[in-house]
């Protein structure tokens, strides 16, 4: 399964994300720069984190009129497979392939820390490793993770099930004080309608040796490759 | 040649975390008859052209386009013809 990690001018997540496909997946990675018109084949494209053109104007605003990204959104409404993290999941709201919008933590602060999510959702490409109901460990670390939209909207990722992952404390409870962002219903990670596009704020590439805390985030990666050897790559 | 004032303001449903801690420093400067404070974005555009109506209508696709995110602002558009 090959994998693509668009590299946007401040993006800074691009050379965790590669280490996770090379040294621990052993998958073919290879990057995608911002202003190419070529995604090169690859059968799933990774947003990273960062400040994608400095996030002027707003968070991801910019850039989701590099010249890639127009690839991207039409890969993507295909149904090509899309994980958006922290920046690269406001890229993508920005873009329209995700409801809602990502806006500054209430805290006003730049929140840097370890938090328990609970997978709400295993049917998908995303966290097909993960037991329904599992609480699992990764990071955030933004300033700009506040989930919002409107009632609408929200009713209906709830009811279509495309909320994959929520803030939760470690006995997966989610509660106000687990909820690090005052994220709408401790939204931490959703789907698109289709399901192959996941926008997710913590960092799963973060978490991917004991070195590291902890291998929660491995879960996230190895359930995509299980997905495309298991029929989607077929 | 038109100058264009855009004010970009976070929908009312919408939480604004700045706008509450400005709101918190000017109360505890003692203004205690401050209701509310929300904060913005102030852009100005300058503008070729003559036609008011095509510069009016062509900034307010600016906004829907990138200036604004209809999701969870509102923006209202100021123009003005100035001189070159």
């Amino acid at each position: 399964m090959k994998f693509g990690i668009v590299v946007f001018p401040g993006s800074h997540g691009q050379t965790d994300c590669h280490y996770v496909f090379e040294q621990i997946l052993q998958e073919p990675v290879t990057y995608l720069w911002h202003a190419e018109e070529d995604l090169q084949g690859v059968d799933c494209v990774i947003i990273p984190g960062g400040y994608a053109y400095g996030n002027y104007l707003r968070a991801g605003a910019i850039a989701r009129f590099a010249p890639l990204m127009e690839q991207v959104i039409a890969f993507g409404k295909k149904g090509g497979l899309i994980l958006g993290i922290c920046n690269g999941f406001q890229i993508l709201t920005e873009a329209g392939l995700l409801p809602g919008a990502l806006i500054r933590n209430p805290s006003l602060r730049f929140q840097c820390q370890n938090t328990y999510l609970r997978v709400e959702q295993t049917e998908t490409p995303f966290t097909n490793l993960c037991e329904q109901k599992e609480v699992v460990k990764m990071p955030i670390a933004h300033e700009e993770g506040g989930f919002v939209t409107d009632k609408e909207t929200l009713e209906r990722l709830e009811k279509e099930g495309r909320v994959i992952l929520r803030y939760c404390n470690e006995q997966g409870e989610v509660t106000p004080e687990s909820n690090p962002n005052g994220s709408l219903h401790n939204i931490a990670g959703i789907v698109n309608e289709q399901g192959n596009i996941l926008g997710m704020m913590p960092h799963p590439e973060r978490y991917v040796e004991a070195i590291l805390g902890g291998e929660d985030g491995k879960k996230i990666f190895n359930s995509l490759v299980a997905w495309w050897q298991g029929g989607a790559g077929r | 040649m038109f100058k264009a004032v855009v004010t970009i303001t976070f929908k009312k449903s919408i939480l604004d975390p700045q706008g509450s801690a400005v709101h918190k420093a000017l109360k505890s400067l003692g203004y205690q008859e401050v209701e509310d404070v929300r904060m913005g974005k102030h852009v100005e555009i300058l503008l070729r052209g003559e036609k008011r109506q095509e510069a009016e209508t062509q900034v307010k696709e600016m906004c829907s386009r990138l200036l604004a995110n209809p999701i969870i602002e509102d923006y209202q558009v100021e123009l003005a013809e100035v001189e070159v």
